[in-house]
């Protein structure tokens, strides 16, 4: 078992997933430099949290053109799983492996804060360790990070069962209080909150532990 | 190849929250500029290429607005301007 993590220039949440899996959770990990093409013995792949390549001209726009991007496209249209975190979320989307965009917070306030969370897990590969309707605290950390879809792509998202978390109290305007998504075949999960921020006991709490460890079993 | 001179112009879709164009607004206010109905806030890309013609330039600059500068679900991009770069500018 061993986990890819995709390191940008400007990724700054790198080193917390590694810590996660590693120091938390007894899980390999190998980071993946944006020019890296070799995915060779990976069983998942995480694309972290912070500002890839500065997010000029829109969040994750210049990364979706990284060499070790095409590789993690391969990777998740062969059923790898693949978790996107934040800014990780701001580039599945980018890259057209979920739908929808995350845009400038409704109030403008940059949001860093513990949240409260709902997950309805569905056929989502990373949440099966959660049961429905379950209630999660995880941190977020974002400027970014309201989701926004086409009014009438919202449904069939919901109908789908890929609206895997919600927001208890929204944070930052997301239609339907989205916090993540998963894609329909479910081996690909996007969400502004951090679970690799809540695995460590000394942080506060666990509740991201299962999700890094649904890939052990 | 000869120089051709364009400015791409990307704006929120019109069902897409601006935030920043709603502060901008209250802002407008405090100055005394109170009567603004609506402001959104876009980017302007000024962009300089070279192409055999002015279609291709046009052909270069759509891909390039579609796949890069603009994110289709939720900006729109014009093509507002595409000549030939004189030499003095």
């Amino acid at each position: 078992m061993t986990l890819g993590i995709v390191v940008f220039p400007g990724s700054n949440c790198d080193r917390d997933v590694q810590w996660a899996a590693e120091g938390c959770l007894g899980i390999s990990s190998r980071y993946l430099w944006h020019e890296d093409r070799d995915l060779s013995g990976l069983d998942a792949v995480v694309i972290p949290g912070g500002f890839s390549y500065g997010d000029y001209l829109r969040c994750g726009a210049i990364a979706r053109f990284a060499p070790v991007l095409q590789e993690v496209v391969r990777f998740a249209e062969a059923g790898g799983p693949v978790l996107g975190i934040c800014n990780g979320f701001q580039v599945l989307t980018e890259l057209g492996l979920l739908p929808g965009a995350l845009t400038r917070n409704e109030h403008l306030h940059f949001v860093c804060e513990t949240s409260e969370l709902t997950v309805q897990p569905g056929s989502c590969r990373w949440l099966k360790g959660y049961s429905n309707g379950e209630l999660l605290r995880f941190p977020i950390a974002h400027g970014e990070g309201r989701y926004q879809i086409e009014a009438d792509q919202l449904p069939v998202l919901e109908a789908n069962g890929q609206v895997v978390l919600r927001y208890r109290h929204n944070p930052n305007g997301s239609v339907a209080d989205v916090a993540g998504i998963c894609n329909a075949a479910g081996n690909v999960l996007g969400l502004m909150p951090h679970p690799e921020r809540a695995c460590d006991p000394a942080t506060g709490g666990i509740d991201g532990q299962r999700l890094l460890a649904a890939l052990l079993g | 190849m000869p120089l051709y001179r364009a400015r791409v112009l990307v704006s929120l879709r019109p069902s897409v929250l601006d935030p920043a164009g709603e502060a901008t607004r209250a802002a407008a206010g405090r100055l005394g500029v109170s009567a603004i109905q609506r402001l959104r806030i876009g980017k302007a890309v000024e962009v300089e290429l070279e192409a055999d013609s002015l279609d291709g330039a046009r052909a270069q600059l759509e891909l390039l607005s579609d796949r890069l500068l603009a994110n289709p679900v939720i900006e729109n991009w014009a093509l507002e301007q595409l000549e030939p770069a004189t030499a003095e500018a």
